[in-house]
């Protein structure tokens, strides 16, 4: 007897992507306010994530192997469909993780590592951004093949969401800041999450608007009856805390704006999930026409059912050591 | 011309994976290195162990954070350029792929923390502990990537339907028929390549005059395992030889230069092939060595390239002498250690200057070593990414171009010539300060919630005032 397994991997990979998001999220758009943040408090704006940032990234590394372990048929037309972006992505990441080791160790070129470090946090979210784009909007196959070009990414549409995934990050970065810094800086975060957060009302409202426009069947989806009546929560929910966070940014508990954040963030993810539900090659192959075969799930279930509260475990523990307030600069010197 | 993308993408894999594969080339074995002081220092208190390992895991901690940037890129690879090879090989390989990410999450990167920070945080037993854990992360990561590679080169445990493959014994595809000879070929060759850099850098600080006391206790310990493994590798490389011999002829007499089938078989030390006429020029060959090597016997006979249609043997040049880099420095390692006893039982190992300027010199051997050996195991197995099963060119991502590839290769290129040189630098840093005479423990403050900078911490809690 073969158990199906697919709605399992489909929840450890949908929350492993989700966990990447959130978590890389933060510290990425950390990175985007590290280059409009004044000079002195830069050092503790990069100590906020220093022993958490590469972590985070981890999670990059076990979506991209999980996509390919649970559902290569998806992985195989996705991945080469972005190339481009997937190579800005992976080359920006690469020089913002060399600038945390090298800012502090090369001062003659610490002005060349505060830009990588800028950059390569904007430039690897843009990407990201990108490749959201680019699937929502479907890619052209033939058979199991991605059989358009190279450059088919690059439409207005993925750079919108290219521009909203910046806003958004810088969002989750600000509430971040405002949760672990104090005084001067705090309030600057508040007044810079506020900006993010007109990026990221008018990103959602336009990707929300443009999203059924490119497709009939999402439209239908959202805007047949009964379906409208089951899912005019999410948006009704999205303007909720849309207005909860707006009132975080401008004063009250330090924790509000991260967790309004995360929510703003946890409902656009949802609402992408319907559009596109049941399919993970959108418009093309559902989540059990790519899925590996049950023999290769089942192995990989063994293992990574016993690792991955490991991992949980571990990760929360890391965050909780490095609990509290970053004070006076930098932290270890 | 056209701008072929199946080359472009090889070589944009060469690219990435031979810088990846330097680090854990380093990283297996002075993982296990730190976990052996770390466990002196336990049962003996001796205080030189701890200085030793601590002067060691700084320099772990360099290359094992560029091993973890650099890593990022590799499983990206699988689908930007080998999309095809993707879909047709990830129900079996890919939950490979994914232990191996899944663990050296796990062990390395969870308990290299307590290593780094915990020197005075955690009890002396905990912190050997957890040396050992990070030891056996990088020893587990190091399995299932050599199974991953073992599978593609010797497939196993498979059944193939509309073109994929399928897992029938998971057993089977894991211990391909290479993988132990493979798995332990290689251990064997990051463990040598550790230690010639440790003797390496010992020989160094012996030389300018600082830390001598530990830098004679580098070198001792290179030397007494070296005299071991390095003899011990030239059998584990034999074994391999001959089960590759079994499994992948034609990557054999791509090795040898042998396009025709003769008895008994000559060994050819050096020749210009030549693929197109099939045929080896200038060659200088030692009658009947090659059956002795190949077959351990005075008459065997291996068969030439040209018993394969041409479409299906490998390019002769580069495995050819990229073998013969790797053994030559493989003999070249046997006589320098051997040298080293010598001199160390007449008791003039460290005043015999020009031998630690050799030992300096012949600290990156292992790491050209190990390169010319991993790309005589890959282009021999051209021209297929699963032997015998699916070709390169219908591996690659279809919608590639050659532009494409190529402006992805030259930015790879970029890149890496920028970040390595730096980390190594970084290292090199490291290395001129000698080992520091005082391990004073910068308490670190995790309470407060200023945590350091796992690199940078390190260096603090070694060397106090003396960072930038």
């Amino acid at each position: 007897m073969q158990l199906d397994l697919v709605p399992l991997w489909t929840l450890i990979l949908g929350l492993a992507v989700f966990l990447y998001v959130l978590l890389d999220g933060f510290d990425l758009g950390v990175g985007i306010l590290y280059g409009f943040a004044p000079e002195a408090d830069r050092p503790s704006i990069m100590s906020s994530i220093l022993p958490i940032w590469d972590g985070n990234e981890t999670w990059l590394v076990l979506g991209g192997l999980g996509l390919l372990a649970a559902f290569p048929l998806a992985f195989a037309i996705i991945i080469p469909a972005v190339y481009f972006p997937i190579l800005i992505m992976l080359l920006a990441l690469v020089f913002r993780g060399a600038a945390f080791e090298f800012r502090f160790r090369h001062p003659a070129l610490r002005r060349f590592w505060d830009h990588a470090f800028f950059s390569g946090s904007a430039l690897a979210t843009f990407a990201q951004g990108l490749v959201l784009g680019s699937y929502i909007q479907g890619f052209q196959v033939t058979g199991r093949i991605f059989s358009g070009s190279s450059f088919d990414w690059a439409t207005p549409f993925s750079f919108l969401t290219g521009l909203a995934l910046m806003s958004g990050y810088s969002l989750l970065g600000a509430g971040w800041l405002i949760l672990k810094t104090e005084g001067a800086l705090q309030r600057w975060s508040r007044r810079a999450g506020r900006i993010a957060f007109a990026g990221v009302m008018i990103g959602i409202i336009a990707v929300s608007l443009w999203t059924p426009a490119l497709d009939p069947a999402i439209a239908r989806r959202w805007f047949s009856w009964p379906n409208i009546a089951f899912l005019s929560p999410i948006p009704i929910a999205t303007a909720a805390l849309g207005w909860a966070e707006w009132r975080a940014l401008s004063g009250g508990r330090d924790l509000w704006p991260f967790i309004c954040a995360v929510g703003l963030f946890a409902l656009s993810y949802l609402g992408i999930a319907i559009s596109l539900w049941p399919d993970i090659v959108p418009h093309r192959y559902s989540l059990y026409d790519a899925a590996s075969s049950p023999g290769t799930q089942a192995f990989l279930l063994i293992g990574t059912l016993f690792l991955l509260p490991v991992i949980f475990t571990y990760t929360a523990w890391s965050y909780w050591v490095f609990r509290g307030k970053v004070r006076g600069g930098q932290m270890h010197y | 011309m056209t701008l072929d993308p199946v080359i472009f993408s090889r070589l944009q894999w060469a690219w990435v994976i031979a810088w990846h594969i330097l680090l854990p080339a380093f990283t297996v074995g002075l993982a296990s290195y730190i976990a052996v002081l770390e466990g002196l220092y336990l049962f003996t208190k001796d205080e030189l162990w701890f200085r030793l390992s601590g002067f060691w895991t700084r320099i772990f901690a360099i290359s094992f954070g560029m091993g973890v940037v650099s890593g990022v890129i590799m499983p990206f690879q699988f689908g930007t350029n080998w999309s095809r090879f993707s879909d047709a090989a990830a129900n079996v390989i890919s939950p490979l792929l994914a232990y191996e990410g899944l663990m050296a999450f796990f062990l390395e990167a969870s308990f290299l923390g307590i290593l780094l920070f915990g020197r005075t945080l955690v009890p002396r037993w905990a912190h050997f502990f957890a040396a050992l854990m990070v030891a056996g992360g990088t020893l587990l990561s190091s399995f299932w990537i050599l199974a991953t590679n073992s599978w593609m080169q010797t497939p196993a445990g498979y059944t193939i339907v509309d073109g994929r493959f399928y897992p029938e014994d998971w057993l089977q595809i894991v211990f391909s028929p290479s993988f132990p000879y493979r798995l332990t070929h290689n251990v064997v060759a990051f463990y040598i390549t550790t230690a010639m850099v440790v003797m390496g850098v010992g020989a160094y600080l012996h030389r300018s005059g600082k830390s001598t006391a530990e830098a004679r206790r580098m070198i001792v310990m290179a030397l007494d395992l070296l005299i071991i493994i390095v003899p011990l590798q030239m059998f584990l490389g034999d074994q391999h030889g001959l089960n590759t011999l079994e499994y992948q002829p034609a990557k054999i007499a791509a090795i040898e230069g042998r396009y025709d089938t003769v008895q008994p078989v000559p060994l050819t030390l050096f020749g210009i092939p030549d693929d197109k006429d099939a045929v080896m020029r200038d060659a200088i060959d030692i009658p009947r060595l090659g059956s002795l090597i190949l077959t351990h016997s005075w008459n065997g006979s291996i068969r030439g390239l040209k018993e394969w249609p041409p479409d299906e043997r490998p390019p002769v040049a580069l495995p050819f002498f990229a073998f013969r880099a790797m053994v030559g420095i493989g003999i070249l390692m046997l006589i320098i250690v051997i040298l080293g006893q010598v001199l160390r039982i007449r008791s003039r190992l460290f005043h015999s200057a020009w031998f630690l300027r050799l030992c300096q010199w012949a600290a990156p051997s292992g790491f050209i070593a190990v390169l010319a050996g991993w790309t005589t195991t890959e282009v021999g197995r051209q021209p297929w990414t699963v032997y015998g099963l699916l070709r390169t060119t219908d591996s690659v991502s279809p919608s590639l171009t050659g532009g494409d590839v190529l402006t992805s290769l030259i930015l790879y290129i970029i890149v890496y010539l920028v970040l390595f040189p730096a980390g190594i630098a970084l290292m090199a840093a490291r290395v001129r300060r000698g080992v520091p005479e005082a391990m004073e423990e910068a308490v670190v403050a995790v309470e407060s919630g200023r945590p350091p900078v796992p690199f940078e911490a390190v260096s603090q809690i070694a060397a106090p005032g003396t960072d930038t």
